[in-house]
């Protein structure tokens, strides 16, 4: 089908498959920067990751029969993403992973006094969850993928996307909860 | 937890994400347990929470058009510096605004039509959410369709073609007038497993078009016209299910 063309520093896809290319992909190009954003934590990484993303989509476009390009695509973003966690040593976040709800650390009492509103408050929250906690709340609640779409994308075996997103959520709400008690104590 | 359920099933109920029957049989599960009650509680206002903080980042305009320019590398890669004495170098700055005003009107023309769909597709997706608030999806409830086309007359001034597809999977639910777009619309429900389709319907003066579709925050959306009339169904179910619903409704 495709016939890629040497050009300089990118291949070139043919008329057709630039057009194909356009109508699958562009549409996703928020979905895209907003899974890099929230995996890396910085608009400006997740430019360049998204960038990076990308480009090795548009060069891999051809590899890609048909099904589900927004899925094809996260899953680009994301293995991205955690290359770049891997090179920048952030890897210690993912290790946090195995150490269960209560080893891990919630955001301090400072940057929630910062995070004055609601969104702070959320963002401040997300961010203290490892990136595997992370990921499926921004599939499943930003994104609003299905839990097939989050198997194909993040390497979970579908059975367990379910227990995953338990664990996800449970210490999301925890660390919202943490919120809370700042104000209910004033209060008192 | 005594109840391992709150664990892990609720979720799957709340993500409408279990089949039929275990559905069915956690809703019974449900009536003789708070705690599951009490963890979809949780589910619901942790997603209310989420929602109001609108944690959804887009890029930015500059971004975009880079990443465009990336993309399209015909005009990402002309600019190759030569050689330029002063002579030559009006020439080039002539060259590299006319690439300018190229690689713009380019990205502009994109964006135009990108964003005017966009932008009514976002005003779908919103006028889809507002119905699933409590109360709000049915005006008229009957699955059938004797029942709700003649509901429609006399509040609107078209008839809206109202079609039952329960034997191909999706059951009419009801109807009900909506506003999109500073316009007075139909809106026809339909269930699909366990996810809700609002079909929103109103005339048009231009011509029969192919369905156009695409996905915002998880919410599929399929607009095409036909016979006079603008059809936009959007849901959170799959695309294939729309497309299906789409090829039913031009049958």
């Amino acid at each position: 089908m495709s016939n890629p063309v040497q050009g300089k520093g990118l291949d070139v896809l043919d008329s057709q498959e630039q057009v194909r290319f356009e109508t699958l992909v562009l549409p996703h190009l928020d979905a895209a920067f907003n899974l890099a954003r929230w995996l890396l934590r910085s608009r400006a990484d997740a430019e360049d990751a998204a960038q990076e993303a990308l480009l090795r989509a548009y060069r891999f476009f051809h590899g890609f029969h048909g099904g589900d390009a927004r899925a094809w695509l996260l899953q680009i973003v994301r293995n991205t993403c955690y290359t770049w966690l891997d090179k920048n040593r952030k890897i210690k976040d993912m290790t946090e992973f195995n150490e269960e709800v209560h080893g891990l650390p919630s955001p301090s009492p400072e940057t929630l006094a910062i995070a004055s509103n609601e969104r702070g408050h959320l963002s401040e929250a997300l961010k203290s969850l490892p990136p595997r906690y992370r990921e499926v709340i921004v599939l499943r609640e930003l994104e609003g993928c299905s839990y097939k779409e989050i198997a194909a994308i993040t390497s979970i075996p579908i059975g367990t996307v379910m227990s995953t997103l338990s664990r996800a959520r449970r210490q999301l709400q925890l660390a919202l909860g943490n919120a809370a008690p700042e104000e209910a104590t004033h209060g008192v | 937890m005594a109840c391992d359920r709150a664990d892990t099933l609720v979720h799957g109920y709340f993500d409408n994400e279990l089949d039929a029957l275990r559905a069915a049989e956690f809703e019974i599960h449900l009536e003789e347990c708070s705690e599951c009650v009490a963890a979809l509680d949780a589910l619901q206002s942790l997603r209310s929470t989420i929602n109001i903080a609108q944690p959804y980042e887009k890029m930015s305009a500059s971004f975009r058009k880079k990443i465009m320019a990336d993309l399209h590398v015909k005009g990402a890669t002309v600019m190759t510096p030569a050689r330029v004495t002063s002579d030559w170098r009006w020439l080039a700055i002539a060259a590299a605004l006319l690439l300018m005003i190229y690689v713009g009107w380019r990205v502009a023309s994109l964006n135009r039509g990108d964003s005017r769909e966009t932008m009514m597709a976002s005003k779908i997706v919103d006028a889809h959410l507002r119905s699933l608030q409590p109360g709000h999806l049915e005006d008229v409830v009957s699955t059938d369709q004797h029942t709700v086309k003649p509901w429609f007359d006399g509040k609107i001034n078209f008839a809206p073609p109202v079609r039952d597809f329960t034997e191909q999977g999706f059951p009419l639910q009801g109807g009900r007038l909506d506003v999109v777009d500073n316009r007075t619309v139909a809106a026809l429900v339909y269930g699909r497993r366990k996810h809700v389709v609002n079909v929103f319907i109103w005339p048009t003066s231009e011509k029969d078009t192919a369905p156009h579709t695409g996905s915002i925050q998880g919410y599929q959306w399929t607009d095409w016209r036909k016979q006079g009339m603008e059809f936009y169904a959007v849901s959170d179910a799959s695309a294939p299910d729309l497309d299906q619903l789409q090829r039913l409704f031009s049958n």
